[in-house]
């Protein structure tokens, strides 16, 4: 009985440190300088051109990237012209085979692509290995099946591959994002010329090495690495005759007006400002994990994160204590770290960009708050964060910022939680926290949002289609809605 | 509080409280399990382990013979080490408490009881106060009680509430730990509200299950168990201690129940005083851990006294 007079903090306790459990760096190689992936063959740069790529986690160089210019980008694109040819005229079950082919060597090298995501991207490497890879093979496993059934995915029509997809997508979820583009392009028959975004073109590179060991037709798939530049040579080649674009709405907006009147194909996958609701039937522990999980996962670096917290009000005050209490229990450091939650800011841009956002929320009269959390000397680090008395108006509420940072709003009916949360430019995702069924339906009916979790969070699966309303976008992703972008259907 | 409320207050007490979601919580445990513990991080959990650890022989066979072999493996775990420290408690039936109370006096090793009708807890109430009562005059320092869970499944709270403060009442200055058998609750928000319910009700500690049921102790049921810990402590200001009971045998099992125990309670639980794991051949592959991250090698169980 004496024991439980007693408050915790007096109570003797134990502080156990997790010693250091990092994963072996020394299982992938990367080459010291790497050239493009054209027509099956790795080519040095027309432009002679490289660049580095850091590891942002150390600011180390890891490798020089060469830097694909107009003659490399046409080379890449003709590459793919000439392989369309007979790819898209292959018989559709051994075009599965090669696409099997690449999801089972993807499962075989994971570990290898793990480590190299995360030391290229700065991810912690528990996420690397038990989201992006499982998930990128996953893609290809699921796409591979459809490559021989297109006549069933789509009935009473006559599905047709259109050509050249030209492919850019962002620096997040590098290979998962490579997967998302590249697996649904080959099974309708389609050849592909794919950019990396800079900062992050390794995986893709390794990919390449997969493809020929896969034994894929020189040209089905080209891998031109280089900044916008080269990312708006790609999609401005007369030669190609889609267009798949992931990354930011304001890159997508010049996109889609560069193309008008060009008859290519697009589908654009932008930014999000999602909100996560959670009302106060809600399972609270969890809800805080799915919290945790919808804006600090990859540091937030997530196009479809829950950057903005709806409460309802009556739970402000349990929730937001519970929720403070489990930052402090992220761990942030080494993203090779097997037990590191929180991993690097991909770049110093990004990171820039993220403090001059906070920075405009304090300015603005948000309330901040950081857990005590030490940052690594090296490297480009943010702590996770969280704004409360954040209202709609503030640059914080309204502007993706694509990092650790989440703002926090009440809301008292759910009429005023369907508002606010459709009240902003963007709609991609969106989460909803209740014990009760029918609100769920009630809300998902309401919400303009292309993806709604309901109490749970970043969940994703091959297939079940994932793309925006407004400004996040237009076109899915993943599933049967995922095939539709690459074929002509007659 | 508690005597005050009427059994209809306390059944709609019992409902209001919060949901759990079942896949929320198996993926958090999932996500925790996963934790990469080595090197020096490994050998505190494992000494910590050891320290924990309720030494446990529940067995219609048990003898004084048997009891008194436990005893001395409970002082000692590895004869001729003294960096291996005493477990925290013998746990016996209550007619074998005088023998364990005999072999420990004075080592520190608590002797812990299982009372009222363990393990169903299907008989009178006035019998499980008085086993509860002989158990503590034998010299019980702690007494592990299981719950009624035909009342609780009942919807009968107030008899489960009643009768955890008629045994707290009759355990006097004992411990009183409060198992739920949770293997027989069904669903995790049955677990919530039991653990709530015997927290208000006076438990010292709150117990997964008697070993008696499958499935025993649980990852999952363990979190929830500690989330009603952790709310009934910002509620009410009361500390309650932990012990999860049955199924833990292996060291990679243990450290993964204080992994989930750290992040979820945190330092102040990292105690015997507020957490103890009900086992009986996790000693032994505990200490096999021990040696193997000392020496490098594993070495043969005949080098482990069996008890």
């Amino acid at each position: 009985m004496a024991l439980t007079a007693r408050p915790p903090s007096e109570l003797a306790g134990f502080e156990w440190e997790y010693v250091p459990a990092p994963e072996a760096r020394e299982i992938v190689k990367i080459a010291p300088r790497n050239g493009l992936y054209i027509g099956g063959r790795f080519l040095a740069p027309h432009s002679g051109k490289h660049f580095k790529t850091l590891n942002p986690a150390t600011e180390e160089p890891l490798a020089e990237i060469a830097e694909a210019d107009a003659v490399d980008v046409g080379r890449a694109v003709t590459a793919a012209g000439d392989a369309f040819r007979s790819w898209s005229r292959l018989e559709p079950a051994k075009r599965a085979r090669y696409i099997f082919r690449i999801s089972r060597l993807l499962q075989e090298r994971a570990r290898e692509l793990a480590v190299l995501e995360t030391l290229d991207g700065g991810k912690p490497i528990k996420e690397s290995r038990d989201v992006d890879m499982p998930l990128a093979a996953a893609h290809f496993f699921y796409y591979a099946g459809w490559a021989d059934k297109l006549e069933w995915a789509f009935p009473n029509r006559t599905p047709r591959p259109l050509g050249v997809a030209g492919q850019v997508i962002p620096w997040n979820f590098p290979l998962l994002m490579l997967a998302w583009k590249i697996a649904p392009a080959l099974a309708a028959g389609n050849t592909v010329v794919l950019k990396p975004a800079e900062t992050t073109s390794l995986s893709a590179l390794l990919f390449a090495e997969i493809c020929e060991q896969a034994d894929l037709p020189p040209g089905v798939v080209n891998i031109v690495t280089g900044a916008g530049q080269t990312g708006s040579l790609v999609v401005s080649h007369p030669e190609v005759r889609k267009v798949a674009f992931t990354g930011s709405t304001e890159v997508g907006k010049l996109i889609q007006r560069s193309l008008a009147g060009t008859g290519k194909h697009l589908t654009l996958e932008l930014g999000g400002k999602a909100a996560n609701i959670v009302f106060e039937d809600a399972p609270l522990d969890q809800a805080v994990e799915g919290i945790v999980n919808g804006i600090y996962f990859n540091q937030g670096h997530v196009c479809c994160a829950g950057s903005r917290l709806l409460v309802q009000e009556s739970i402000q005050e349990p929730l937001l204590e519970k929720l403070k209490l489990r930052l402090g229990t992220l761990r942030l450091g080494d993203p090779l770290d097997k037990n590191t939650d929180v991993g690097a800011i991909n770049s110093r841009q990004q990171l820039e960009k993220i403090q001059g956002l906070v920075e405009s929320g304090i300015a603005e009269g948000a309330e901040i708050y950081q857990p005590e959390c030490r940052l690594p000397e090296r490297g480009y680090w943010f702590p996770p964060t969280l704004f409360t008395g954040v209202s709609q108006s503030h640059r914080i509420a309204r502007e993706e910022i694509f990092g650790p940072v989440l703002s926090v709003l009440s809301f008292r009916t759910p009429e005023e939680a369907v508002e606010k949360a459709n009240n902003t430019p963007y709609g991609l995702s969106a989460g909803i926290w209740t014990d009760k069924g029918s609100r769920i339906l009630w809300m998902t009916q309401r919400m303009r949002a292309g993806v709604v979790w309901a109490n749970t969070y970043n969940r994703f699966d091959p297939s079940s289609p994932f793309g925006g309303y407004k400004e996040s976008g237009f076109g899915r992703e993943g599933g049967l809605h995922g095939l539709l972008p690459y074929v002509e259907l007659n | 509080m508690a005597t005050a409320l009427s059994l209809s207050h306390l059944g709609s007490l019992m409902r209001g409280v919060r949901s759990v979601d079942q896949v929320g919580v198996e993926e958090r445990v999932a996500g925790l399990a996963k934790r990469s513990i080595k090197k020096a991080s490994k050998l505190a959990a494992l000494d910590l382990a050891i320290r924990c650890i309720d030494l446990t022989t529940l067995e219609g066979a048990d003898t004084p013979g048997k009891v008194a072999a436990l005893c001395s493996k409970a002082i000692r775990p590895q004869p001729g080490d003294d960096s291996i420290p005493s477990v925290a408690a013998v746990c016996v039936y209550p007619a074998l408490v005088p023998t364990a109370v005999a072999h420990l006096q004075g080592s520190g090793v608590k002797v812990a009881s299982v009372a009222t009708a363990f393990p169903s807890g299907q008989t009178f109430t006035s019998i499980k106060i008085a086993e509860t009562r002989e158990a503590v005059i034998a010299g019980a320092d702690e007494i592990d009680m299981v719950i009624d869970r035909g009342a609780f499944l009942s919807g009968d709270y107030q008899k489960v509430y009643d009768e955890i403060q008629e045994v707290k009442e009759a355990a006097g200055r004992s411990h009183l730990k409060v198992i739920l058998e949770t293997g027989e609750l069904g669903t995790y928000d049955s677990v919530r509200r039991a653990s709530i319910l015997a927290m208000a009700a006076g438990a010292d500690f709150i117990k997964t299950s008697t070993g008696k049921v499958t499935p025993a102790a649980t990852l999952p049921v363990s979190l929830v168990m500690m989330e009603a810990i952790r709310d009934f402590h910002r509620e009410t200001g009361r500390v309650v201690g932990f012990k999860p009971a049955g199924g833990i045998r292996a060291s990679k099992t243990a450290i993964q129940y204080l992994v989930v125990l750290y992040e979820t309670l945190g330092r102040p639980w990292m105690t015997p005083d507020l957490f103890r794991i009900g086992a009986s051949s996790l000693l032994n592959d505990i200490l096999m851990q021990i040696a193997k991250e000392r020496t490098g090698v594993y070495q043969s169980g005949d080098y482990f006294t069996i008890d």
